[in-house]
């Protein structure tokens, strides 16, 4: 079943055509990468999909329904959660008071009262609950990206967008957040930008590779490996 | 049951200001009065500025609606003090939503820009209509409608009563709500509006919101001022109003619920003991904000905060 799909979706700021993508879908369940050269529209494109900035044209459909013209925090409602290329946390709330916020808002949408119990759960599965009270601001920086992670985590959503999230972790960290994506993969479906290879390369189901603004290829990592206009856009042609 | 110390303290504050009319002079037992209504009208503003981080150079415009709203009610219509007070609250609030639908089309400079020019459109409507409003001169009500049944309330020992019940109930209101689950994503648009919204939360009905309590407060200030000490006038709609309770809250601390009685307090006796020394009383003022700004951003209490692990709401 797709979760997610788009149409024609064009974005253009003044004369530039920053995305001009025919046809996306996503299937449920999938991990996806969106991987391209810089300036490709990668973060234009998914900011599009989660309603940060609204399309030139083109539609957008979450589980059948139109969401091109739905506002961002209606769509985090729907179940689609971001998490920012820029670390984007409260730095002088704690780490606890930073995910409670996501799991009061998933709390208050299913009327239950479990956000305590949530947002903790929230920051044990990247490994912060024993910072939970510290200042998020004094937090090494792998660990505020991971705060972000699990901000979006606390509000269990069907699809996860993470910009770029190993951007800044160290080989370890690394090793742990390709466990955790793993993990959420099996109740969520993941679509995730990434310029590190070799993560891409073991969490991807399937990977889009977007030049210009425009799908260059799409395939299962493999597909793409092999794909001559991928090398050329990548080394240079 | 969890000792609730924030919920304490803040009882605490209010039965020491309570007892404190036994042991003031009625001077300063007047002067604490005038203090308490002000801190009233700061603590709301509090809830806007401090809380939700928006900053309104407008909010003398509420505090004169409640001071109108209940003074030209009383004036011409004969309400009773206890219809007058509630009326100058409506209006207040109204007036509040109304302008918050508007200003909040903007954000950052262009809201202080805009909140301003509402306010000064306000104060000149007052002088406008001088032939009923009495904007220029000012109006006094008469001592014998300042009375709620048997209750004068414009001797001293019920007028302090009725100034500490106002402030009372409106800084147990502040703390609700900002330690509510609301006042959380107050704080939050505070620290970070855009990655609010991307939880989930749409920022506007919530900056709504805090425009219109802290209108609220402004116009039970305002209504409050008029019963209690008796003038009404348009100058309680001028750019000084709007400023006051920006100058309480940033010297007793913005986004700490006592601040704004704290800095109200320091700035009224910081005034009244300058005024004695010299006329140019506002130079001491000044000096004390740039004092303020040097050595103690966050405020008296907010400095104080910083050293108790932030467990003061």
């Amino acid at each position: 079943m797709t979760l997610l799909s788009a149409k024609n979706l064009i974005k253009d700021f003044g004369g530039l055509r920053a995305v001009n993508v025919d046809a996306f879908a996503l299937p449920q369940g999938e991990i996806r990468a969106v991987i391209g050269p810089n300036g490709a529209g990668k973060t234009t494109f998914v900011s599009l999909l989660c309603g940060r900035i609204a399309p030139t044209q083109g539609a957008i459909h979450f589980e059948e329904s139109d969401i091109t013209r739905l506002p961002a925090h209606d769509r985090v409602a729907l179940g689609i959660a971001y998490t920012f290329q820029i670390t984007s946390i409260y730095p002088n709330l704690t780490l606890y008071d930073n995910v409670m916020l996501p799991a009061q808002r998933r709390a208050s949408l299913n009327a239950s009262n479990d956000a305590a119990d949530r947002a903790m759960v929230a920051l044990e599965r990247v490994g912060l609950s024993s910072r939970a009270f510290e200042r998020a601001g004094s937090q090494a920086y792998g660990h505020q990206r991971l705060l972000e992670v699990a901000m979006g985590l606390a509000l269990a959503p069907k699809l996860l967008i993470l910009d770029e999230p190993t951007q800044g972790l160290s080989e370890g960290e690394i090793e742990t957040f390709k466990e955790l994506i793993r993990a959420v993969a099996k109740d969520a479906t993941v679509l995730l930008i990434e310029h590190n290879m070799n993560v891409v390369m073991a969490l991807a189901d399937r990977i889009t590779v977007l030049n210009f603004g425009e799908t260059l290829a799409e395939g299962t990592p493999e597909e793409i490996r092999g794909n001559a206009d991928v090398q050329t856009a990548y080394l240079g042609g | 049951m969890r000792v609730d110390r924030a919920l304490i303290l803040h009882l605490a504050v209010i039965a020491l200001l309570f007892a404190m009319q036994y042991v003031m002079s009625p001077y300063h037992q007047g002067n604490l009065a005038r203090i308490l209504v002000l801190a009233t009208y700061a603590t709301g503003y509090n809830i806007l500025f401090g809380y939700t981080g928006l900053l309104s150079l407008g909010h003398a415009l509420f505090f004169a609606a409640g001071m109108y709203g209940a003074g030209m009610t009383m004036r011409y219509w004969d309400f009773p003090a206890i219809a007058a007070f509630p009326t100058g609250i409506i209006a207040a609030t109204a007036l509040a939503f109304l302008i918050g639908t508007l200003a909040l089309r903007t954000t950052g400079v262009a809201f202080m820009i805009v909140t301003l020019m509402f306010a000064q459109a306000g104060f000149l409507t007052l002088l406008y209509f001088n032939e009923y409003t009495r904007g220029d001169e000012g109006f006094v009500l008469p001592q014998a409608d300042r009375a709620i049944g048997m209750i004068d309330l414009s001797a001293d020992d019920t007028r302090f009563i009725a100034a500490w019940v106002i402030f009372s109930v409106g800084l147990l209101i502040a703390l609700a709500i900002v330690r509510s689950k609301a006042g959380r994503v107050l704080i939050a648009i505070r620290e970070n509006e855009e990655r609010t919204r991307m939880l989930g939360f749409n920022p506007f009905p919530y900056k709504l919101g805090a425009v219109v309590v802290s209108g609220a407060f402004a116009g039970a200030a305002g209504a409050a001022y008029a019963l209690l000490f008796g003038s009404v006038g348009a100058s309680f709609a001028s750019i000084q109003y709007s400023i006051e309770p920006l100058l309480f809250v940033l010297l007793g601390g913005a986004g700490v619920v006592l601040g704004p009685l704290v800095g109200s307090i320091l700035i009224f006796y910081l005034i009244d003991y300058a005024r004695e020394i010299t006329t140019a009383y506002l130079i001491v003022v000044g000096v004390a904000l740039v004092l303020l700004i040097l050595f103690a951003r966050k405020g008296v209490l907010g400095s104080i905060r910083r050293r108790t692990d932030g467990w003061l709401p």
